[in-house]
């Protein structure tokens, strides 16, 4: 009781502050105080170099080169194990003894819910919007080698987490990079034990940028559009927004109100299904322009006329958003898959394909889809609007339904990612009471400065922070390759020889 | 062989006349006991990341909690009475886990109280009683 008492107290002398300044322009005061940082960040991981034209980052080479790699080296896992993954999250194999337990039916919703969200909304509309139709193809390629990303590293994730006395269990890249390398040699537990403080660093980061200021920024833009755009009263209102936000999200992470956050994560998946029913029927109702759609990416995806940098512009912008919305290769995943009840951590690799499957493959196509049908497409637009306009096309109602979706996925990706970041946070400052609220204090500063920023100054920091931790989480999976592969192996001859039991579900 | 009562039970009262009248069976045909509480719960159902994190350790507390206060009172009054008992909790929904605890102990009776319930969220939810009059492979009996 105390705890919460002390962390909205700090919360509101924090902004107190805030409305002394100016009447106006207190969004503008806030933007440039964030953006010099937030241009040096970014500039820094997104350190480029120019292949036919177009700078292409360094960062993303190395997220496509290692889901390539992995693809190769467990002879394409994304195919082979698709449908036992499946039989898993039905629930085949469930062990009835653990009734009670997380299934991994369980595990594949929860990290869902972080992942899907504003990136399968906004950041396909960026995508197609800055690289043409022809970007889904690459999108839907890259969400197809990131399956086996998301693969590697929940396996690690579920081999290496920390089951506590009390009966919590922490995992994640942190777990695995320490105690992964750590199992190869003395030389390779100091270099495991740096990777892990680089990854958490990072994921604080990505935390404040990706998990929080991009989806209080995205979500902030849907309701100025819905209720009447640039002559919204709420249009220069972004603070007041944030401040809103940062209270419902501080009430949930401070103050302990876990019936907000258990409500939401009952909504978002119907939330979600929702959206996909709105998309397909979009897409049912203009059946006749889908084979110009398929046309226009596939010729898109090769000749890009137009398109700043050509072939590899739209390549690039395509892996970009992919990379961002399904987050394969970051290391996120990893965290909220590990706490899925089993003994084989192979097992909820497989689950883990499902994510980039449903997330990228799925959900990330339709959006692109209905944008491309509608003729929606129109690059003075960004973000969230322009979907928000294709699916108006169809159902001049609809921007209300999707910024309801919006909120809410907005919200609970940022409860998960608040989840992930006081992970990485403990795990570089400790457990107790003063560090957790100040880092949970700094998470609500960042939600109203997220939704003050201009659009792209937000995305830059956002991408820039979540794709840093690609760097150590992705350097240490490549040493722990063959522990999965051995994992992997030993499980597959029991699949395959039968020797697994299949749980009797009359 | 002899026979196996099964009593399923909701909360520690409501399944009261139910234990009278299972008693009043084991006494009459020499039968073996089981007291089962089912803790609902979905392996479908929807979470987030720090309630999976902590989920374990909820569990062993559910289980106790059931155990300490539903079950086990029970257990121990009726070997008190001199007869031969067992207590079981379980996660899961509720009529197809006491369907399958009743398959897997060689349960001959189900015994559950009836609990009242409207029409309308009988109509709506379903009853555990109706279920397993349905689907049950032993007798089922419902104690008014």
């Amino acid at each position: 009781m105390s705890k919460s008492r002390v962390g909205i107290t700090s919360l509101l002398s924090l902004f107190a502050s805030f409305p002394v300044l100016a009447d106006t322009g207190i969004d503008e005061k806030i933007n440039l105080f964030i953006k010099p940082y937030s241009d040096a960040v970014a500039g820094a991981v997104f350190s480029s170099f120019p292949v036919a034209g177009v700078d292409i980052p360094f960062v993303l080479v190395w997220l496509i080169v290692a889901a390539t790699i992995f693809t190769l080296y467990f002879r394409f896992i994304n195919i082979r194990a698709f449908k036992h993954g499946f039989e898993l999250v039905r629930g085949d194999y469930h062990d009835p003894q653990a009734a009670g337990e997380v299934t991994h039916f369980q595990a594949l919703a929860t990290a869902l819910s972080g992942t899907v969200g504003l990136g399968n909304i906004a950041g396909v509309a960026v995508a197609v919007s800055l690289g043409g139709p022809g970007a889904t193809f690459w999108m839907i390629l890259a969400g197809f080698l990131g399956m086996s990303s998301k693969f590697t590293e929940c396996t690690l994730g579920v081999k290496y987490r920390d089951e506590h006395a009390d009966g919590t269990v922490s995992g994640g890249p942190m777990y695995y990079l320490t105690k992964g390398l750590a199992e190869r040699g003395k030389g390779f537990a100091r270099f495991g034990k740096l990777l892990a403080v680089l990854f958490a660093i990072f994921c604080i980061g990505g935390s404040f940028g990706g998990g929080n200021m991009f989806q209080a920024n995205q979500s902030f833009a849907q309701l100025v559009n819905v209720t009447g755009g640039e002559a919204s009263w709420m249009a220069d209102k972004g603070w007041l927004y944030g401040l809103v936000i940062a209270v419902l999200v501080g009430l949930v992470i401070i103050g302990g109100i876990k019936g907000i956050a258990r409500v939401t994560s009952k909504i978002v998946p119907f939330m979600a299904i929702t959206y996909v029913l709105a998309g397909l029927a979009i897409i049912l109702m203009n059946y006749d322009a889908v084979p110009t759609a398929f046309a226009a990416i596939f010729t898109g995806a090769f000749t890009a006329h137009g398109i700043t940098g050509g072939v590899i512009g739209v390549l690039f912008q395509g892996f970009k958003r992919a990379a961002f919305s399904n987050e394969a290769g970051v290391g996120s995943a990893a965290i909220a898959h590990s706490a899925v009840q089993t003994n084989r951590p192979v097992t909820e690799g497989f689950v883990a394909l499902y994510e980039p499957f449903i997330d990228t493959v799925v959900v990330c196509t339709i959006t692109a889809l209905v944008i491309i049908i509608t003729g929606s497409l129109d690059p003075s637009v960004d973000g969230v609007q322009l979907t928000s306009n294709a699916f108006a096309t169809a159902f001049t109602w609809f921007p209300w339904v999707l910024t309801v979706a919006v909120l809410l996925f907005a919200f609970s990706t940022m409860i998960s990612w608040s989840y992930y970041g006081l992970k990485a946070w403990t795990f570089l400052f400790g457990e107790n009471k003063v560090t957790d609220s100040t880092y949970k204090i700094l998470f609500l500063f960042f939600v109203v400065a997220g939704s003050s920023m201009q659009l792209g100054a937000v995305i830059d920091f956002s991408d820039a922070m979540i794709f840093a931790m690609a760097f150590p989480n992705l350097l240490g999976c490549y040493f722990l390759l063959p522990v999965v592969k051995k994992e992997l192996n030993a499980y597959w001859d029991d699949y395959k020889s039968g020797r697994l039991v299949k749980t009797d579900n009359r | 062989m002899s026979p196996v009562l099964m009593v399923g039970i909701d909360c520690s009262e409501c399944g009261d006349r139910a234990v009278e009248y299972a008693i009043k069976q084991a006494r009459l045909t020499n039968a073996r006991l089981i007291i089962a509480h089912i803790i609902e719960w979905s392996q479908f159902s929807f979470s987030t990341v720090e309630e999976n994190a902590q989920r374990h350790r909820r569990r062993e507390e559910e289980l106790q909690r059931a155990h300490g206060e539903i079950v086990d009172p029970i257990v121990a009054r009726l070997k008190a009475d001199g007869l031969e008992v067992q207590g079981l909790v379980r996660h899961g929904h509720v009529a197809d886990t006491l369907e399958k605890l009743a398959r897997e102990n060689g349960v001959t009776n189900i015994i559950l109280g009836r609990n009242g319930k409207s029409m309308f969220k009988k109509h709506v939810f379903g009853s555990v009683g109706a279920h397993l009059v349905q689907s049950a492979d032993c007798a089922v009996t419902v104690v008014p």
